[in-house]
């Protein structure tokens, strides 16, 4: 591990080394090429494989992954309407990055939000380039594009699972395209754009952490808050109708994650290895966190219970990815599943709100517990790669803020979305059309014909 | 003519079919179903959810046989769905008016 590969967390040491402003420097470095060659700008057809194979790996985890992982969970009435969800949303965040949302997240702005000078990709070409974590090694734009575009494109079908069963179609597709522009540009742009807020505050953030997992759980929380319980919910039964489906779904996620932290280093090397090895260990970890603990708790070690812990341990390592040795991701992972066990388990039932598919039980507390704990297995002292200054005291209390910041910055404008569209469109069917099943009522069609 | 029908635990089928060709029966039909008797339910848990699942799966099966038969029929399910165990099932026999067989035509004895 070098310093190279840790710099995407942002030093404030290297915030003015401008990791993605890429941009900017990329576009006018392209236009005259001699200037590229004078500079040694190394372009590597691995670096260029590897990102391409990772940002279709991303992909694979939206679809099929996170939608047979939802689809699986819910009642067979509903099925399609998760797959429907999942699909479409996808679909229209893709667009809108290439529209405006790269532009806001990449490009120079304010602390907060970027500018829209490459809206509709303008100035991308296939001769730009983006910068990488490693002086003098890009990647072509196009990829670096694509591979971020994969990520705006999961972080809003995330939060479905929140409010699944109970919310129309038309609503889900307003909130989304509203949470997207106002809450996930902004924190992608603060987190990691070199002018942002948090990467000036030199938060940790190897993978997404805060920006998709803290983001996507509390948006997904006041959303299962505003928009209210399943009619039934607590005196019907409810199980998953397809536990196999939903197996299948996380595993799918598994694989996909591997694009999702392994590419985030941007290069096929040393350190990319290391993010590799700890989306596998962090997540056998965790799973082994949650069989146990379920097996002593409640008597039975289940397969739901097994995957949640895997989806749990992707979750937690997801910032660490290249900043934890392997023993620390184990840790973080085992760890990270025995909170979220607890608080599915516990904590929700407590609480009473009708999560339908644990979104922020899942991935808003197993990120919190990665994104603090990123802090921590840092530490060279645990195996960790080390940065430059670090503190543990003080690394835990950057990480802290950017916890904080993203969940009243995602909760406060996340509540004021769903108040907006309620006002729209309506968040909810009638208990009639809700009870007979969105796959019907929303989409005229059924998953399954006996 | 009487139908003799009895609720069983699934996994009993293939004893009781085996039981019932064994004595010279010819016909079965069988019907998923779900109930409750004696035998409690149990509890499903999804994370934090739990259900008691209360409606257990059973299968019904029932046979189309004379008066004079209906002895050896219960005797040879009663023995083949057997585990000794709350939830074996029950037995219960009642009459037929008529039978006719529709290929044929045939009826009553003759169309069993």
């Amino acid at each position: 591990m070098t310093i190279k590969n840790w710099m995407r967390a942002g030093l404030p040491a290297m915030a003015t080394t401008a990791l993605f402003a890429v941009a900017a420097l990329a576009q006018e470095a392209a236009a005259p090429a001699t200037d590229a060659v004078a500079d040694a700008v190394t372009v590597d057809k691995g670096d260029i494989t590897w990102m391409m194979v990772s940002t279709i790996l991303v992909l694979f985890m939206t679809v099929p992954g996170l939608a047979l992982f939802y689809g699986g969970l819910v009642r067979a009435k509903n099925m399609l309407s998760v797959l429907m969800q999942v699909t479409v949303i996808a679909a229209v965040m893709m667009l809108l990055w290439v529209f405006y949302g790269y532009s806001l997240a990449f490009t120079s702005g304010n602390a907060f939000i970027g500018g829209f000078e490459k809206a509709f990709l303008a100035g991308v070409t296939t001769e730009s380039l983006a910068d990488t974590f490693s002086k003098g090694v890009k990647i072509p734009e196009y990829v670096f594009m694509a591979f971020q575009m994969t990520f705006s494109a999961i972080t809003p079908a995330l939060i479905i699972g929140a409010f699944a069963e109970r919310m129309k179609f038309s609503a889900i597709l307003l909130f989304c395209i509203l949470w997207v522009t106002l809450v996930y540009y902004p924190i992608a742009h603060m987190v990691w754009f070199s002018e942002g807020y948090l990467f000036g505050l030199g938060a940790l953030d190897f993978a997404g952490g805060t920006v998709v997992h803290i983001n996507a759980g509390i948006a997904g929380l006041v959303g299962c808050l505003l928009v209210g319980k399943r009619t039934g919910f607590g005196k019907e039964l409810m199980p998953p109708h397809s536990l196999p489906f939903a197996m299948v779904g996380a595993s799918v996620l598994w694989v996909g994650w591997f694009g999702f932290n392994a590419g985030s280093n941007l290069e096929a090397n040393a350190g990319t290895t290391l993010a590799l090895v700890n989306t596998f260990v962090a997540t056998a970890g965790a799973i082994v966190g949650w069989t146990l603990i379920e097996w002593l708790a409640k008597g039975k070690p289940s397969m739901l219970g097994a995957i949640s812990g895997m989806v749990a341990g992707l979750v937690a390592i997801t910032p660490a990815a290249g900043l934890s040795g392997p023993i620390g991701a184990i840790v973080l992972g085992f760890v990270a599943s025995i909170v979220c066990f607890f608080f599915c388990t516990t904590v929700k039932n407590a609480l009473g709100y009708d999560d339908s598919l644990d979104v922020f039980g899942v991935h808003g507390i197993g990120g919190i517990v990665g994104a603090i704990g990123t802090g921590v297995v840092v530490a060279p002292a645990l195996g960790g790669p080390g940065i430059a200054d670090y503190a543990m005291g003080h690394q835990v209390w950057v990480q802290v803020q950017a916890v904080a910041v993203t969940i009243v910055w995602g909760g406060v404008v996340s509540a004021i979305l769903y108040k907006v569209v309620d006002v729209i469109v309506g968040l909810r069917p009638s208990v009639e059309k809700e009870r007979e099943g969105l796959d019907i009522v929303e989409h005229g069609e059924r998953a399954y014909h006996s | 003519m009487k139908i003799v029908m009895a609720i069983i635990k699934p996994f009993k089928l293939e004893e009781v079919r085996d039981a019932l060709t064994g004595i010279g029966v010819h016909g079965l039909t069988v019907t998923e179903v779900k109930g409750y008797g004696r035998q409690k339910g149990h509890t499903e848990i999804y994370r934090g959810a739990e259900y008691a699942v209360s409606f257990l799966p059973k299968l019904k099966i029932e046979v189309a046989v004379a008066a004079d038969q209906v002895a050896k029929v219960i005797d040879a399910i009663s023995t083949s769905a057997k585990t000794g165990q709350i939830g074996d099932g029950k037995i219960f026999v009642y009459a037929i008016d008529q039978a006719v067989r529709i290929r044929t035509g045939e009826t009553d004895a003759d169309a069993l």
